[in-house]
């Protein structure tokens, strides 16, 4: 029972890191090991936090599960605070006793800093840094409309996001002129500025709050030093973190200038038997306020107590981030100021408001630093040069600079086996190369083994690349099968599918696959079928192969209940027809929004309900609109030459025709059109798969665009086509996509895959070098002739209407959907 | 001699007829009211017509999300072990046990069904 006692004070990100890494090393035979926890919850994951107001509980945010630390032999003491450390008696002090300690870990982390602003104290002033404070911003924000952030730097655009969530009409001020000093220059401030207050958010520089007071419309008055106000209900605190070094200071260990707690190499302060990690530890000067360093720190501490080599060398802190929806990336020496003889390239485009800085050596042979604002697509390629010290190109610039073929990449068989591909985990790709000669065959053990891209998960693409590019070096054939069930690409069983005819998904399996199918190939057999045939997808051998969206035709939101989107073709809508949907969305109570894509949506319905909403549509004339489908959504139109003065065509015209004629044609992903009345594009066609534009001589047709996650713009295919030339294009175009792409890749991501690209793709379409033009048309004529309304067959069909039931065996609908009312109309509660 | 020692009192499963054959949908689920001892429940059943074991009942309310909508997922399995994914955010639970694949310390409860001739029934 003679066990040196090992103490660990502070249960946050890196303590818990420190615990994971002490069990690995089978530290609970040499230690008994004891962990004292502030707060109420157990570790969990802090860079995360903010998805806590996002709809994730405590429970999943948590690091372990309940029982880890007793499963594992180390003692979790939650919601106990040591009060003291006594180190001549070596023993740690709580409100609940004294603990011996042999070993002692301070991993107390930080806190934020609240400056003391006179009236900082009232009620309703608060800090953003864990889930109890969390909570309190949540009650206050109750009773709130507006809200101030006071500190424009990462963390506190990060609390701003959080307010605007909780629907405050939020502000951030800042002392300093621009909006991350730490990570931004003035011009790429200026630009983050932009875009943030494009978000709605007010953003306040250069003002030092004097005092905070009773607010006459609202809770607080906040005057700042030219006496200018800002009233506000309540005032989140971002100022920055302070090291919480109050335990080492009280016992005389040594501390840095600003606080710290001094640690050497292996993690050990000026008492040998005391070791500090993470946030509170002042290593070579430096704090290091990111998750990545800790880790790495936790592992040394790890090793200096179990006897092992690793020592903590300094970190790096570049930070790639999305803050408010915009790209922020800082790579090394992002200012330039620490090299005297670097230089510097920069490139700011004020359209697209992106700003991109390069700080290169003064031979212009090697990276030092980067800093980049509104897209951090080049981030990754950037980091590789500066990590690896990689030579740069002759002409560094065309790094930053805009190009037709998106950003440059840096190939994964361009880095050296000592690139970290990993930042969390520090793995490189020597270590991943190992994993794979040792035995390793998919991405999935790799990542088991060496940990990669289980941390903040911004490693993801590129590792998968590396291992993929390693396994086809290692003549491992990476395997492309859409899953466990079918050894087929999606190409493949398309092909199979056509070739010999087969019709559900059952035969396919017996033929050429195994087991029962699942989520994946399922919803891509049923698309394929529905492509190849047009069956309706309600029959019964295709019903359990659907999304739920597609056997309910409706969206499932996330309470379980669904939206009703019918199909206004081009965006014409009649007086009487708008009635319609606005009665039907009265009578059932449903919430009721404009959609991007130029149609209505009515949210909230009911399982059971949805037949008797459809019927009273289909009744005045709707159709489904596919909204649920992987399938041709809608054509949005300008309202073009019957009214405006400008179009030279019938836009809205072309889009209901082209609406109706691809309307139901399911696909690898879904397809969006566009069809504008002249140049100046009020329809936005160059964002679409498919763009229609007007001009004097007919249409010009753009394909391949796309808005959503990464906006592409489409590419000019074709010139002044009349409407038979462009109907048959368009045809081609879209039956080659239907029989060559993956399962969900939208046409976007198809064309950058396209061998050939788009001279390729126009010889296909345009002069038929394939010879399959007659086939492709042939075969939309197949689709096009067996459509029918899916809504309307299953109306008209009891058996397939059985399934809107909320239970087989009771009529009462599900209890546990629960609305309440706001602005007007319902919502989830 | 042993003395008796009264055993804890537990509330007796019974079988009860839940539903028809007709009222499930071969390959795919559907959700039934289930009245138990300890208060209703919302069960989702699925049919696997032509395997080992054709029938399966789980909890119908998915966890993650907190609504429910179990029955409404697509049906397979995943190395050999049917499966349901949830319609929501896909993660995968086992028909057998309720076991969430994604997340170990998640579980679906489940009951024990059988056919008796075209009745369901349930063991509750
Ligand atoms: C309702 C709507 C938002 C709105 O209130 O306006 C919407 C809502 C959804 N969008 Fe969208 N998108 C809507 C217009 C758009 C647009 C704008 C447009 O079409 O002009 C875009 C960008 C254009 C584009 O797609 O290129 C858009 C890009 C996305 C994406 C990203 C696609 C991408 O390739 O990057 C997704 C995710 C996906 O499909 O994987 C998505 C997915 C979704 C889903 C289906 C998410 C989900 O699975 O629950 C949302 C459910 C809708 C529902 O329950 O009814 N939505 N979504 C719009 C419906 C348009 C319509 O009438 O059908
Ligand atoms: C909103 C937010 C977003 C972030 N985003 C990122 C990001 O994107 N990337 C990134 O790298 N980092 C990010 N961070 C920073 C990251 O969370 C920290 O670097 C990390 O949590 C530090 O870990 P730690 O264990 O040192 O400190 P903490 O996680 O703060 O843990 C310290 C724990 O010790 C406890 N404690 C303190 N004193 C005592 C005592 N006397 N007795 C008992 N317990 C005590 C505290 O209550 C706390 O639970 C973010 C932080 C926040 C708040
Ligand atoms: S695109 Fe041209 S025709 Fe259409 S609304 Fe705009 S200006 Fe008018
Ligand atoms: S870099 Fe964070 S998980 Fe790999």
């Amino acid at each position: 029972m003679n066990e040196p006692q090992l103490i660990i004070i502070g249960n946050g990100m890196v303590g818990h890191h420190l615990v994971e890494q002490l069990i690995e090393r089978g530290a609970t035979a040499q230690y008994r090991i004891t962990v004292f926890g502030e707060e109420r919850h157990r570790a969990y994951d802090r860079v995360h936090l903010s998805e806590y107001f996002a709809g994730r509980d405590a429970q999943s945010l948590a690091l372990c599960d309940a029982d880890f630390y007793a499963t594992n032999g180390v003692e979790l003491r939650l919601h106990e605070a040591v009060t003291a450390i006594d180190r001549d008696r070596a023993e740690v002090v709580t409100d609940q006793g004294r603990y011996p300690y042999d070993r002692l870990v301070l991993a107390t982390g930080s806190y934020p800093f609240v400056p003391p602003i006179p009236g900082h104290e009232r009620d309703n002033c608060l800090v953003y840094r864990t889930l109890d404070d969390l909570d309190a911003i949540r009650a206050a924000a109750e009773n709130a409309t507006t809200g101030v952030v006071v500190g424009g730097g990462l963390l506190g655009l990060e609390a701003a996001n959080a307010l605007r969530g909780l629907e405050l009409d939020t502000a951030v001020v800042e002392f300093a002129p621009r909006l991350m000093p730490m990570q931004v220059d003035a011009e790429g401030g200026e630009l983050l500025r932009e875009k943030i207050e494009s978000l709605g958010v007010q953003v306040l520089t250069d003002r030092a709050t004097q005092r905070i007071e009773d607010g006459e419309a609202s809770f607080h008055r906040m005057v700042f030093q030219d006496d200018k106000v800002l009233e506000t209900d309540l005032i989140v605190f971002s100022a920055g973190i302070r090291p919480r070094d109050e335990l080492a200071r009280d016992c005389a260990l040594e501390m840095g200038e600003r606080g710290g707690v001094v640690i050497d190499d292996r993690c050990l302060t000026s008492d040998p038997a005391i070791l500090a990690v993470g946030e509170v530890a002042l290593w070579n000067d430096s704090i290091f306020g990111l998750v990545a360093p800790g880790y790495r720190m936790a592992k040394a501490a790890a090793d200096t107590l179990c006897g092992g080599e690793t020592t903590f060398t300094g970190a790096d802190m570049s930070t790639k981030l999305k803050l408010l929806g915009v790209d922020v990336g800082a790579i090394g020496d992002a200012h330039g100021n620490r090299n005297p003889s670097a230089r510097t390239f920069r490139y700011l485009d004020e359209i697209k408001q992106e700003y991109r800085k390069l700080v290169v050596s003064g031979d212009g042979r090697k990276l030092l630093g980067a800093m980049l604002v509104g897209d951090n697509a080049t981030y990754d390629t950037l980091m590789q040069y500066y990590a690896n010290g990689l030579e740069l190109p002759e002409d560094p610039a065309s790094l930053i600079l805009p190009s037709t073929e998106g950003a440059p990449t840096l190939g994964a068989d361009a880095l050296p086996d000592g690139a970290t591909i990993c930042s969390c985990h520090n793995v490189t790709k020597g270590a991943i190369c190992a994993t794979l000669d040792a035995g390793a065959t998919d991405l999935g053990a790799v990542k088991a083994e060496t940990k990669a891209s289980t941390g903040c998960g911004g490693c993801a693409a590129l590792l998968k690349s590396v291992v993929d590019h390693e396994l086809e070096a290692r003549g491992v054939e990476v395997d492309q099968s859409i899953c466990e069930h079918f050894a087929h690409t999606r190409q493949e069983l398309y092909d199979i599918v056509r070739v010999e005819g087969i019709k559900t998904f059952g035969e396919l399996i017996d033929r050429h696959g195994h087991g029962l199918g699942c989520d994946i190939c399922k919803p891509a057999v049923a698309s394929i079928l529905a492509s190849c045939f047009n069956e309706p997808i309600t029959d019964a051998a295709h019903i359990p192969l659907q999304d739920t969206n597609d056997t309910f035709m409706a969206n499932m939101q996330k309470n379980g209940t669904y939206s009703v989107v019918p199909r206004v073709p081009g965006g014409e809508i009649t007086p009487d027809r708008l009635v319609v949907l606005g009665r039907v969305a009265q009578k059932y109570g449903l919430y009721t929004k404009v959609t991007g894509g130029q149609r209505i949506d009515l949210f909230g319905a009911r399982l059971e309900d949805l037949p008797d909403i459809w019927g009273e549509l289909i009744e005045a004339g709707f159709e489904t609109g596919h909204a649920y489908g992987k399938s041709v959504r809608t054509v949005k139109s300008c309202v073009g030459s019957t009214w405006c003065r400008y179009g030279v065509a019938d836009s809205v015209g072309m889009a209901i025709r082209l609406e109706h004629r691809y309307k139901g044609l399911r696909s690898p992903h879904k397809l969006k059109f566009a069809v504008s009345g002249c140049t100046r594009e009020c329809a936005e066609a160059q964002s679409k798969d498919v763009g229609v534009i007007a001009t004097e001589h007919g249409w010009n047709l753009y394909v391949c665009g796309n808005g959503g996650m990464r906006p592409r713009h489409a590419e000019l295919l074709a010139t002044d086509l009349d409407d038979a030339q462009l109907i048959q294009a368009i045809d081609r175009f879209l039956m080659f996509y239907v029989r060559t792409a993956d399962r969900l890749q939208r046409t976007s991501v198809w064309r950058e895959n396209l061998e050939g690209g788009l001279d390729y793709l126009r010889e296909v379409v345009l002069e038929d070098s394939l010879g399959i033009g007659d086939e492709l048309e042939a075969q939309m004529r197949t689709v096009i002739d067996a459509y029918e309304c899916e809504w309307a067959g299953a109306l008209n069909d009891p058996e397939k209407l059985k399934r809107f039931r909320s239970f087989v065996n009771d009529a009462r609908p599900d209890p546990d959907i629960i609305v309440t009312e706001e602005r007007g109309q319902l919502r989830p509660a | 001699m042993t003395n008796a020692t009264a055993a804890a009192p537990t509330t007796t499963a019974t079988w009860q007829p839940l539903c028809s054959r007709d009222d499930l949908v071969p390959h795919s689920g559907v959700a039934a009211w289930l009245e138990t001892a300890d208060g209703p429940a919302q069960v989702a059943l699925f049919y696997l017509p032509g395997q080992d074991t054709e029938l399966y009942a789980l909890d119908h309310r998915d966890p993650f999300a907190g609504a429910n909508v179990i029955a409404r997922g697509i049906v397979g399995d995943l190395d050999g072990e049917p499966v349901v994914a949830s319609p929501l955010y896909k993660q995968h639970f086992r028909l057998r046990d309720g076991r969430c694949l994604e997340d170990e310390t998640v579980h679906l409860r489940t009951w024990t069904v059988r056919f008796d001739d075209d009745r369901v029934m349930i063991l509750a």
